[in-house]
């Protein structure tokens, strides 16, 4: 089965190129400064595509998928 | 007879303990090994550096950890400015702090002690370095002093690491070492669990602020808020407002906060955290809305600025909190302050930014009024 995924970003490495956003503005959206908010959910199927094209477009590959656990609370709020 | 506490022997201003005078104090450390770590799980023991993590769960997983731990560090980089608990526990009871490191190093099998100390704790510094030389342990573990620079995040236990590892006193996302990272009087009450089985049941806070004579106090855990105002000599003042917690602490009602148990388990159920162990009374003298205002510029200069949101993201906010400061209350940047609150909160490599949210929200909870009203009176006082 396949697992459901999540978006993260590395806060350290992101430098607000704002790509991210503008690829799937339905699970991001830019913070006044310009730096992403992540929505805290599981991405649905039809937009996990879009999902990886802004993980592949992100010029310092601070953007990236993970595995989406529902029985784990502890991973929910981490790095989202 | 009465349960031995950390503190407990000769006043903190005659200076450290030295080996001997520990030793016939306490005795010496009889549980090691597989033994302390199951002592330190039944104990409850919880991490005295902020987060109040179960030490036992740390240890468990640590020694799960595939290559287990190597370094193990015992953090007194205490960057918090107003406490003093980590660095007098160090310049006066040097050797706890030594054995709960070694005994933590030895029940997880790990290679290499580190004592990473504030830079600015001159005394704690000289106490920790003349205490290793005193101890046999040096032989067989390796043990040194790394210094922690004067910067509030240097304490943060990820760029305690990084500082130990590279040298860089920054958060890092990437982990730098197999390390295990605790709070100097955790470890101290680690050399309690090793000797009695279970912990002092007190805890060091550090009292600031409008009361007669601030410093730095081992209570029971069943001891309040009050009781600890009282021990340092009561309120000088009238009181406004307590800060439980330090700089990434909650701000609370006096009616509220007096009748609070310190007991970390406690705290916790009702939402709260005795943090850094700072407990700051808030005289009715002072304005709130400017001091709120102080502390969040000094924060907000703090950040490792190394995150867009927590770098860009505190200054704004602590940009508005001045201007409501200075120029008076307007909705629009009570508005903005919430809403980048809630916007800039778990965006961090690090928790930096977490840490001054939940301090700035509950500056607006409990000084509302003083917000809403606030006069363009310019800044009085700065923190």
């Amino acid at each position: 089965m396949r697992h459901d995924l999540g978006l993260q970003v590395d806060r350290i490495r992101c430098d607000g190129h704002g790509l991210c956003a503008e690829l799937v503005p339905e699970l991001i959206r830019l913070d006044d400064w310009g730096y992403p908010i992540l929505t805290d959910s599981v991405i649905p199927r039809p937009l996990v595509e879009h999902a990886q094209r802004a993980v592949d477009a992100c010029p310092v590959l601070a953007l990236g998928l993970r595995r989406w656990r529902t029985t784990d609370p502890a991973s929910r709020g981490r790095r989202s | 007879m009465t349960e031995p506490r950390l503190l407990d022997g000769k006043p903190s201003h005659l200076g450290a303990e030295g080996y001997r005078e520990h030793v016939a104090r306490l005795g010496h450390m009889t549980q090691h090994g597989r033994a302390l770590l199951e002592s330190v799980e039944r104990s409850g023991l919880t991490g005295r550096g902020g987060a109040g993590f179960l030490v036992g769960r740390k240890w468990r997983a640590a020694s799960k950890r595939p290559g287990g731990v190597v370094t193990v560090v015992a953090n007194g980089a205490e960057g918090e400015p107003r406490s003093q608990k980590d660095s007098l526990l160090m310049a006066t009871r040097p050797h706890l702090v030594l054995d709960g490191a070694v005994a933590t190093a030895d029940a997880l099998r790990a290679r290499e002690v580190v004592l990473y100390i504030g830079e600015k704790h001159l005394a704690a510094r000289q106490a920790m370095g003349r205490a290793l030389a005193e101890r046999a342990e040096q032989k067989r573990l390796a043990m040194r002093v790394v210094l922690a620079p004067d910067r509030y995040v240097a304490g943060e236990s990820g760029a305690a690491l990084h500082s130990v590892a590279d040298g860089v006193a920054l958060p890092t996302s990437a982990p730098a070492l197999p390390a295990l990272v605790h709070n100097v009087e955790t470890l101290a009450q680690v050399a309690m669990v090793g000797r009695r089985g279970r912990h002092t049941g007190t805890v060091l806070v550090t009292v600031a602020g409008a009361v007669r004579r601030p410093g730095v106090l081992e209570l029971d855990a069943s001891a309040t808020v009050q009781d600890a105002i009282a021990g340092a000599g009561g309120a000088a003042v009238e009181p406004r407002a307590v800060l439980l917690g330090g700089y990434f602490g909650t701000w609370l009602d006096c009616h509220r906060a007096f009748g609070l148990h310190l007991d970390p388990a406690a705290l916790k159920e009702a939402g709260l955290s005795l943090g850094c162990g700072v407990i700051g009374l808030l005289a009715c003298s002072r304005c709130a809305v400017c001091e709120t205002a102080g502390i969040m510029r000094y924060l907000s200069a703090e950040s490792a600025a190394q995150c867009g949101p927590c770098f860009f993201g505190l200054r704004a906010l602590a940009d508005a909190c001045t201007r409501v400061a200075t120029t008076g209350s307007n909705v629009a940047d009570l508005t903005r302050l919430q809403r980048w609150a809630t916007e800039v909160r778990g965006r961090g490599g690090c928790k930096h930014p977490d840490g001054v949210v939940l301090f700035l929200l509950s500056a607006l909870t409990t000084f509302s009024t003083e917000f809403a009203n606030h006069p363009a009176h310019g800044e009085r006082q700065s923190a």
